[in-house]
C-alpha cells in the first residue's frame, strides 16, 4: 500500500523532463550535504564554534588559510572552517523551527478563513495583507529586537522573528486554495451526503490543499536562510557565543574586505549561497512536479488555450500567489 | 466580479482600491504601535534610563504623555501620523521629519539608482530568456535568477568591496569627505546637487560612491524581474493577437518586437511596486554594508540606542510609503491594462 502511494507520488517526478529533474536532484544533493554537515558538526568541525585556542596555543588573528586552519581565522580568532560547519547546524535548526512554526499557525488560519468565510475571513485577509506588504526585514528586525530581552538572542528568537514574516504567505496560499476547492463538486457531494464539517475540512479540503505546501515551504526555507543571515548581519540574530551564524561572521568580515582579507567573508558567504540555491532548486523542482500546468512533459506539449490558459504561469502575474508560486522575494 | 463597461469599471476599481488602502494603513499603524508598546519599559526610560536621575525621567515621561492610558497614547500617535509630525528622537532630539529629509534622500537616491540597474540587467535578459525558450539564454537566465537570488546583498557587497579595494574605488559613504564638506545641499540628492553646482569632479566622485551599492542592490533584485518578464513573454507569445499577426504574414521579428515585447512589459510596473518594499528592506542591508547614511542605517542606529520614538517614526514612514506605492502601482496598472479592472 505504502509502496504504491509512494510510486504514485513519484510518478510526476518521472514525467518531468531535463531541466526540472536536474534542478530537483541538484537541490536534493546540496540540501542533503548541508544536513549532513549540520547533524555531524561535532565530528566534522576541527574545533568548537567559539574556540579561540587549542592546546594552550591561541589561534592567530585574521590568519590566512594554512594547514592547521584550512579556511583561515577571523578577527575574533575563530577558526573559519569550524564556524562554517557549525553554522550549517544553526541554519538548519532555525529553518526547521521557523517552517514548523509558520505551518502550525498559517495553515490552520488559512483553512479556517477560507472555509468559514464571511466577516472573520475579511478581517484576517486585511490583517495578513497588511503584514505581507510590510518590508519583511523590518518586521523581522523589530520582532527579534523585542524578543531578545525576553528570550535572549538565540535560535528560538530568530525562528520566531522569521515565522512572523512567513505566516501571511502560508495563510494566503492556503486560504485562496481552500476557496477554490470549497466549491468543487466532490466537496459539494460530500456535503450533500451529510458528511460532518470536520470530515469535509480534514479529508477533502485539507488533503487537496496540503499539496501546495511542500514547494512553498521549501522556497520559504531558502528565504528563511537569507532572513536569518540578514538578522545576524544587522546584529539582531544569534550571538557568536551561542552558536555559529554565517550572517554575523559576514558582518565581522566586511571591514576585512578593504584590507584584502578574503577568507573571513568568502566561506560563510558561499555557504549561504549554496544552501539557499539548494533549497530554491529543490522548491522549484517540487513546484514543477506538483503543478502539472507548468510541468513540461517529455511527450508532446499540450496546447494551452489563449490568454486565460496556463493557470500556473498566469498566477505569477497576478498579485495573489497561487499555490506553489512564489512572490518576488527579496535579497 | 460584475462585468462593467470601460470608464465606469475603472472608476469603481479606483474607488475600491482607495477604500482598501485606508484599513491597510490603519492596521499597519496599529501593528507598529503595538510592537513598540510591547517593548520593555517606556521609550524615555529605555533610551535615557541609565543617564538621567529618576525625577528627571518622570518629568520627561509626563511631558511626552507616557503616563496616560494606552488608548489615548494610541489616539495621539494616529493624530501625529495624520499631521505628519512624528515627534522627536529621544537620544539626539532630531525630529523624525528631519531624519527623513536628510537620510531619506540618501535612501531614495540609492533605491532609484538600484532600480535602474535592475531594469538594465533584468529586462534584456528576461526578454531573451522568454524569446528563446529552453535555449541557452533561457537556461542561463533561469540559473542566473536562482543564483543571484541566493546572494545576500551584504555578501555580494563584500565580494565587490574586495575587488574595488584592488583599484582604489571607493566603498564607503556617499562622497569623499572633502567633496561632502564643500557640497551645498539643495535637494539632498548628491547627484543632482553636484550637477546644479556644475562641479564635475564632485559629480564624478558622488557617482563613483553611488555605483557599487546601487549595482549590488540592483543585481540582487534583477533575478526576480527576469523570471517575471520571461514568464510573461511566454504567455503573450501564445496570445491570439500574436497568432493573428503571424497569420497576417507579419515577420516573426516584428511580431516579437511590436506585439509580444510591449505587452510583456506591462507587469514590470507591478514588479516595480512589489520590489519597492523589498528594495527598502534591501536598502537597510546595503546601507550597513557600504556605510551609506540612509534611513535604514539610521533605523539600525536608533534601534541600538533603544530610541523607540525614532524607531516608531521611521518604521511608520516605511509602512505608509509601501502602501502608497503599491496603491499607485495598482492604479497605474488599471489604466494601462484593462484586464486588471475586470477581475
Amino acid at each position: 500500500m505504502r509502496q504504491r502511494r509512494l510510486s504514485r507520488w513519484l510518478a510526476p517526478l518521472r514525467e518531468t523532463t531535463g531541466v526540472s529533474r536536474w534542478m530537483f536532484w541538484a537541490g536534493v544533493v546540496i540540501v542533503a550535504f548541508f544536513v549532513v554537515l549540520a547533524v555531524f558538526a561535532p565530528l566534522l568541525a576541527p574545533y568548537g564554534f567559539d574556540q579561540v585556542s587549542d592546546a594552550g596555543v591561541r589561534f592567530p588573528k585574521q590568519g590566512s588559510p594554512d594547514g592547521t586552519h584550512p579556511f583561515g581565522t577571523t578577527v575574533g580568532n575563530y577558526d573559519v572552517l569550524s564556524r562554517v560547519i557549525w553554522g550549517a547546524r544553526t541554519a538548519i535548526e532555525v529553518v526547521v523551527l521557523a517552517v514548523v512554526f509558520s505551518l502550525a499557525i498559517g495553515v490552520p488560519l488559512g483553512l479556517f478563513s477560507g472555509y468559514v468565510g464571511g466577516r472573520a475571513d475579511r478581517v484576517l485577509v486585511l490583517i495578513m495583507d497588511a503584514l505581507f506588504a510590510f518590508p519583511y526585514i523590518l518586521l523581522a528586525i523589530v520582532i527579534a529586537f523585542l524578543l531578545s530581552d525576553k528570550l535572549g538572542q538565540g535560535v528560538v528568537t530568530a525562528a520566531v522573528a522569521i515565522t512572523a514574516v512567513y505566516v501571511p504567505q502560508y495563510f494566503r496560499v492556503v486560504r485562496n486554495h481552500v476557496i477554490s476547492v470549497r466549491e468543487e463538486p466532490y466537496v459539494d457531494a460530500a456535503r450533500a451526503l451529510g458528511a460532518p464539517r470536520r470530515t469535509i475540512v480534514s479529508r477533502y479540503v485539507l488533503q487537496n490543499v496540503i499539496q501546495s505546501v511542500p514547494a512553498l515551504a521549501t522556497l520559504n526555507a531558502a528565504d528563511a536562510i537569507l532572513t536569518l543571515a540578514a538578522l545576524g548581519f544587522l546584529g539582531y540574530g544569534i550571538q557568536p557565543t551561542d552558536a555559529a551564524e554565517w550572517g554575523y561572521d559576514l558582518q565581522r568580515a566586511i571591514d576585512d574586505a578593504g584590507a584584502g582579507i578574503w577568507w573571513t567573508g568568502l566561506f560563510p558567504g558561499l555557504a549561504i549561497v549554496a544552501l539557499v540555491t539548494g533549497f530554491t532548486l529543490l522548491g522549484e523542482g517540487l513546484n514543477d512536479v506538483i503543478n502539472p500546468l507548468i510541468r513540461a512533459r517529455s511527450t508532446a506539449k499540450p496546447e494551452m488555450p489563449g490568454r486565460t490558459g496556463g493557470e500556473g504561469e498566469e498566477a505569477i502575474l497576478s498579485l495573489d500567489p497561487a499555490p506553489g508560486t512564489d512572490r518576488p522575494r527579496g535579497p | 466580479m460584475k462585468e462593467s463597461s470601460g470608464s465606469s469599471g475603472l472608476r469603481t476599481y479606483v474607488l475600491t482600491r482607495l477604500a482598501l488602502a485606508l484599513p491597510t494603513v490603519l492596521i499597519l499603524l496599529t501593528v507598529v504601535f503595538l510592537l513598540m508598546r510591547v517593548a520593555p519599559g517606556d521609550p524615555i526610560t529605555a533610551a535615557l534610563g541609565a543617564r538621567l536621575p529618576a525625577k528627571e525621567l518622570e518629568k520627561r515621561k509626563e511631558e511626552a504623555g507616557y503616563d496616560k492610558p494606552i488608548i489615548s497614547q494610541y489616539g495621539e500617535y494616529l493624530g501625529q501620523v495624520v499631521t505628519l509630525d512624528l515627534g522627536e528622537s529621544v537620544t539626539d532630539n532630531r525630529s523624525v521629519t528631519s531624519i527623513l529629509a536628510e537620510n531619506g534622500s540618501a535612501t531614495l537616491e540609492l533605491t532609484v539608482a538600484a532600480f535602474m540597474i535592475t531594469l538594465l540587467v533584468g529586462v534584456p535578459l528576461g526578454l531573451m530568456a522568454g524569446r528563446y525558450r529552453d535555449g541557452p539564454w533561457d537556461v542561463g537566465g533561469r540559473l542566473y535568477g536562482i543564483i543571484i537570488y541566493a546572494f545576500p546583498v551584504f555578501f555580494l557587497g563584500f565580494l565587490f568591496q574586495l575587488l574595488a579595494s584592488q583599484f582604489g574605488w571607493p566603498t564607503s559613504g556617499r562622497a569623499s569627505p572633502l567633496v561632502e564638506y564643500d557640497l551645498d545641499s539643495i535637494t539632498n540628492f548628491y547627484v543632482i546637487d553636484t550637477l546644479l553646482q556644475g562641479d564635475w569632479s564632485a559629480f564624478w566622485d558622488v557617482l563613483q560612491h553611488l555605483f557599487l551599492p546601487a549595482f549590488v542592490l540592483g543585481l540582487t533584485i534583477s533575478g526576480v524581474l527576469i523570471r517575471l518578464i520571461r514568464v510573461n513573454l511566454l504567455q503573450t507569445m501564445r496570445g491570439d493577437y500574436v497568432e493573428a499577426a503571424r497569420a497576417r504574414g507579419v515577420s516573426e521579428r516584428r511580431v516579437v518586437i511590436n506585439h509580444a515585447f510591449r505587452n510583456a512589459m506591462v507587469p514590470v510596473v507591478t514588479v516595480a511596486g512589489l520590489q519597492f518594499a523589498i528594495l527598502l528592506g534591501g536598502a537597510v542591508l546595503t546601507e550597513e554594508t557600504f556605510n551609506w547614511p540612509g534611513i535604514g542605517s539610521e533605523l539600525v542606529r536608533y534601534l541600538n540606542q533603544r530610541d523607540y520614538i525614532a524607531v516608531q517614526g521611521i518604521v511608520t514612514v516605511f509602512a505608509v510609503a509601501v502602501v502608497i506605492v503599491s496603491l499607485l502601482i495598482d492604479l497605474v496598472n488599471a489604466f494601462i491594462d484593462p484586464r486588471v479592472r475586470y477581475r
